[in-house]
């Protein structure tokens, strides 16, 4: 049980590096400058938090699926179905529209004077994202937790792209599902306990963090 | 005579359709306190974002030490900073606002020259606070320590006194005299006090509609002024 419960965190974990990673810049990138084509990209974003998983699920299934586009390519870094790395993946795809738009929200929200301010005093473009960036900080935040509630509690896709092999893919949303409907209620409530304490324990974390600042 | 150090010609800027400045011709002086004076709206913030370069002027030409290219390079737009009408700090410390500007630069060796900007606006105790609870007035002042660290060969201020009690707006006009006295520093000091635009200007400018009305050495101006619009904002006629 611990050792499902240990996947899950490091599965999340890791999707959510990933989404951090890419989605923080991504939505400051959205937030801060003004371009062609920006109202599309917002609204694939914004379409992309309110996605349901299991279907990035299966389109992430596909995609590594034997007959797959990404499965004639032997390469380190595309996981194989069934496998850790491909739950990483969808869960990446996933938790990234949430960071990148709640980011986007929290940039646009920085007052516009702030931008002048900055560069009155001397900083370059770049200093200047920077600095509305962490002005944001606490919304970004928000975007960072956002994004790892919307993994951490995800079936569907976790499902389909990891297959629930125990010992290797079972997570601990994915084994609450075996359980019960194996009948095997006790099992499933202790797990689903385990989920809402690590849950709770990560956002407890990260609030603190937050609430530093406040 | 100073050295012109600013230079704008057939100068005009423009919001979408509304043109809010217009100005043919202006020389800013090396070394100067020039007083900005006008009605609400007449555009003298604008005029100090022109000079600071923070946005470009939608005609004519801004020339500063004698280069006139847009964008203004790096290192002569950090020759020049605005205390701003609305002070807008980061939120942090106090001392972290300060030193925001140097880090900007890289450098490193801030400690001091913070502690010792504070002290000039008799803030040196709050160095820790975050500046979000401060009042109005001390927000103000740090946000007058944050220009006067880095050094700036031209200052802008929109208003610095303006939400300011009789003793720190004594304290304010003694920081613009010393730093233009000791310093060479070029002040442009917008303000809606007249009695204050005397008592720190070299120069004036009077500015409506976008249009400057007259420009002159202080004692002209405020003594014997050429425009009837200048003698009557002066004596507090509201002319539009
Ligand atoms: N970003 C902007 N977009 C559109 N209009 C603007 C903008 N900034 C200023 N204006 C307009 O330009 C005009 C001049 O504004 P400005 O702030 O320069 O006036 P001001 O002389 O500083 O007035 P006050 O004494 O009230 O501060 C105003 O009518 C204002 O509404
Ligand atoms: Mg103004």
């Amino acid at each position: 049980m611990l050792e499902i419960a240990a996947l899950s965190l490091r599965v999340s974990g890791v999707a959510l590096g990933i989404s951090a990673l890419t989605g923080i810049p991504v939505g400051a990138f959205l937030g801060l400058s003004r371009f062609r084509g920006r109202p599309f990209l917002v609204t694939l974003v914004y379409t992309g938090m309110g996605f349901p998983p299991v279907v990035i699920g299966l389109f992430v299934y596909l995609l590594l699926s034997r007959n797959g586009p990404l499965a004639a390519i032997e390469s380190a870094i595309i996981p194989a179905l069934f496998t850790p790395g491909a739950m990483v993946l969808a869960q990446s795809i996933i938790a990234f529209p949430l960071v990148a738009g709640f980011t986007m929200a929290a940039v646009m929200g920085v007052d516009a004077q702030l931008h002048l301010q900055a560069r009155a005093l001397g900083a370059t473009r770049w200093q200047t994202a920077v600095t509305v960036l962490a002005e944001a900080r606490v919304g970004v935040l928000a975007a960072v937790i956002a994004g790892f509630g919307g993994i951490i509690s995800e079936v569907g896709a976790v499902m389909l792209v990891g297959g629930n092999i125990d010992g290797r893919t079972r997570v601990l949303t994915t084994a609450i599902v075996l359980e019960t409907r194996k009948g095997n209620f006790d099992l499933a409530i202790a797990l689903g306990v385990i989920l809402l304490g690590l849950t709770f324990v990560a956002n407890w974390a990260l609030l603190r963090l937050q609430g530093k600042e406040e | 005579m100073m050295e012109t150090l600013y230079q704008l010609t057939n100068v005009a800027h423009a919001y979408g359709e509304r043109q809010v400045l217009q100005i043919d011709t202006l020389d800013i002086r090396q070394g100067e306190i020039l007083a900005l004076v006008g009605p609400s709206g007449a555009g003298k913030s604008t005029l100090l974002r022109l000079l600071n370069f923070l946005e470009t002027p939608t005609h004519g030409r801004i020339q500063f030490q004698n280069q006139a290219s847009q964008p203004m390079p790096l290192h002569l737009r950090r020759r020049v900073t605005t205390v701003f009408q609305r002070p807008f700090l980061l939120n942090r410390s106090v001392s972290a606002n300060v030193r925001y500007g140097l880090r900007l630069r890289g450098r490193r060796d801030h400690t001091h020259a913070v502690e010792k900007a504070l002290e000039q606006v008799g803030l040196h105790e709050m160095a820790r606070q975050p500046a979000r609870t401060l009042s109005g007035g001390e927000a103000q002042r740090v946000a007058l320590a944050r220009a006067l660290v880095i050094q700036p060969d031209v200052l802008l201020l929109d208003e610095p006194t303006a939400n300011l009690d009789p003793q720190n707006v004594a304290l304010i006009e003694k920081i613009i005299t010393q730093l233009n006295q000791e310093q060479g520093t070029t002040l442009v000091l917008v303000t809606h006090n007249i009695f204050q635009a005397r008592r720190l200007a070299q120069r004036a400018a009077l500015l409506m509609n976008g249009r400057l009305i007259e420009t002159a050495a202080a004692n002209d101006f405020f003594h014997h002024p050429t425009q009837p619009q200048t003698a009557a904002f002066i004596r507090g006629d509201m002319v539009y």
